[in-house]
């Protein structure tokens, strides 16, 4: 053997921590190498924001209070409908790793498994932090206005990072259950579509008959969107803030133990 | 490290499906730097087998101890001995060749500079060099599974496991994984292979195991296995069939097996040629022409069928079908 192999000794934690970042590094040249994935990162929000804002902007804006265009106000929710179905991608590439074999491959080394579904969910901060910096620039092109400070803007960059890490733990259950890609995308249809639509993410809730509404302004997507929609539009946030962390916090500690639990079962069958 | 003669022991491995039992007691010791061979039809339990003593998966009864560390206690110690490679594993399509390696070697627990350079190395051993750069999608059949293959090996480890290695290859490519798996072998490592070719065992394996049905139903080595089986056999073909029913007649209980279908008389040859010559004369005397003939050595084909009691198993089928 020419070449002499010299093994770390790391205590097992920082091992486990150094297994997630080598995963969240492949999970990263994935989503920059998937150039079809990268495309539409990069035009689907452009594509959504532009045709909402001209398609329904004449129809809402007479339902918003004065003062406010529609531009700024569909901003929070198509940032948050964004980050909502980009959390599809970690389900697809759970699902995929799983149907691939390569999870038997993880699985084989002495690495910590679970290191495969962090290295996704933490990627997925990534593209999503590219789809939003490109809708804020387009809106921001298009006539899109905010009188949110610096404060305000590193609050709307936490939440919807906690967002995004909250979905990301669902879809990660989803990605484990799926029995293949078209399962993925079926069951995120089913599950987020109703979510981002049946919220105040596209219209203000005062048009919707009484059991929409209610079901509309208690659901975690709306708390987050409001708080968004606030923060952009140099309104108070109240309670939802509150109730968005609450919300958020809530999916994450019941999401990724189960979803770590789902995996680990599902790959010692 | 325990120390113990076996580098991969199994006793009496148990696997069932809720009713379905895959594996009925699989018993089997590879002996440290030699190569064994689980040979036996789709669906025989081989990959399960690899699964199990590969910590892939749990078993219902049994132990396996692989370099002395128990599968199921100590799976993170029989993790860092064992390289997998084959159908239960994968690289990335999308890193490249480098990048998977590099990647698996860190997993390993390589340092950086190690894990790079070692990779170097098997790219220039298992002739990947010129792809190195690109992601592992645009590789050909026969690329992957060298890639697969080093990618087991980047951190030297002593007991590989190849799971069906060369299915689905063309057969150049096939022989230069025969190649670089005789290289391993001549290295030391200690080798469990699976496959359904009987060749494949037949030219690589120090030891076969025959596996159907989820059982163990032979072991010994290539020629062990080919003495139970018998001797050398004649097989003779008439042009019509009433030559052939003459030398049915003329042969008498020579005869071990006639085919009216293919006009064909077989009988088992004695110890030598003298044997072959005074058949032949018999027949020339009886004037009946011969058509065709042929010696056929007693194959693991031969073996299998004979043991496992199909006529057309998976086996015999796929190789009757690729030929």
């Amino acid at each position: 053997m020419a070449v002499e192999l010299v093994f770390e000794k790391k205590p097992r934690f920082i091992a486990a921590i150094n297994d997630s970042l080598l995963m969240i590094k492949r999970s990263c040249t994935h989503i920059l190498r998937n150039s079809d994935q990268l495309l539409g990162a990069f035009f689907q929000p452009i594509m959504f924001l532009v045709l909402f804002a001209t398609v329904f902007g004449g129809a809402v804006s007479k339902a918003l209070p004065p003062g406010v265009s529609y531009l700024d106000f569909l901003m929070a929710g198509i940032i948050v409908q964004t980050v909502a179905f980009g959390s599809t991608t970690t389900a697809i590439a759970v699902c995929n790793d799983l149907q691939k074999g390569i999870v038997d491959r993880f699985r084989s080394l002495p690495m910590n498994n679970l290191a495969v579904l962090n290295g996704h969910v933490i990627s997925d901060l990534l593209r999503n932090s590219i789809s939003t910096t490109v809708m804020l620039v387009t809106g921001l092109v298009i006539g899109f206005r905010s009188s949110a400070s610096v404060l305000d803007w590193l609050c709307i960059t936490g939440i919807l990072l906690l967002f995004t890490l909250s979905f990301s733990w669902l879809a990660a259950i989803v990605g484990v259950f799926a029995k293949s890609v078209e399962a993925v995308q079926w069951l995120t249809f089913v599950i987020i579509f109703p979510l981002t639509f049946a919220s105040t993410a596209f219209v203000p809730a005062e048009g919707m008959n009484r059991v929409l509404k209610a079901f509309a302004v208690n659901q975690p997507i709306t708390h987050v969107v409001e708080t968004v929609r606030a923060l952009i539009l140099g309104k108070p946030v109240g309670d939802q803030a509150w109730l968005a962390i609450v919300w958020c916090v809530g999916i994450l500690v019941v999401a990724m133990p189960l979803a770590a639990w789902l995996f680990r079962r599902k790959t010692s069958q | 490290m325990p120390h113990t003669d076996w580098a991969i022991e199994a006793k009496n491995l148990t696997k069932s499906y809720g009713s379905v039992e895959v594996l009925k007691g699989i018993s089997l010791r590879v002996e440290r730097g030699t190569m064994l061979a689980l040979l036996g039809p789709n669906g025989a339990g081989k990959t399960t087998t690899v699964r199990i003593l590969s910590t892939l998966l749990k078993f219902d009864g049994g132990t396996a101890t692989i370099e002395g560390y128990d599968v199921q206690s100590a799976a993170d110690d029989v993790r860092s001995v064992i390289g997998l490679t084959g159908q239960s594993a994968a690289v990335d399509e999308l890193l490249t060749g480098r990048e998977n390696l590099v990647m698996m070697g860190r997993l390993y627990r390589l340092t950086k500079a190690s894990a790079t350079a070692r990779a170097e190395e098997l790219l220039g051993e298992f002739d990947l060099v010129k792809a190195a750069d690109r992601p592992a999608k645009t590789y050909s059949g026969g690329m992957r599974r060298r890639l697969d293959l080093a990618v087991s090996l980047i951190a030297t480890p002593p007991v590989i496991f190849l799971d069906e290695p060369t299915t689905g290859l063309d057969p150049r490519s096939r022989l230069a994984m025969w190649e670089i798996i005789k290289k391993l072998m001549a290295a030391g490592t200690t080798i469990l292979l699976t496959t359904q070719y009987l060749e494949e065992a037949d030219q690589l394996a120090d030891k076969i195991v025959v596996i159907d049905g989820g059982k163990v139903i032979a072991e010994g080595t290539a020629a062990e296995l080919k003495s139970k089986v018998g001797k050398d056999r004649l097989e003779l073909t008439f042009s019509n069939a009433k030559m052939l029913d003459q030398a049915v007649k003329v042969l008498g209980n020579r005869v071990a097996d006639s085919s009216d279908k293919a006009l064909s008389v077989t009988i088992v040859i004695q110890d030598n040629n003298e044997d072959i010559r005074t058949t032949l004369e018999v027949l020339a005397a009886a004037k009946l022409n011969i058509s065709e003939m042929a010696i056929h050595k007693p194959t693991l084909d031969d073996v299998f069928l004979s043991l496992t009691g199909k006529q057309k198993s998976d086996v015999s089928q796929r190789i009757k079908e690729t030929k």
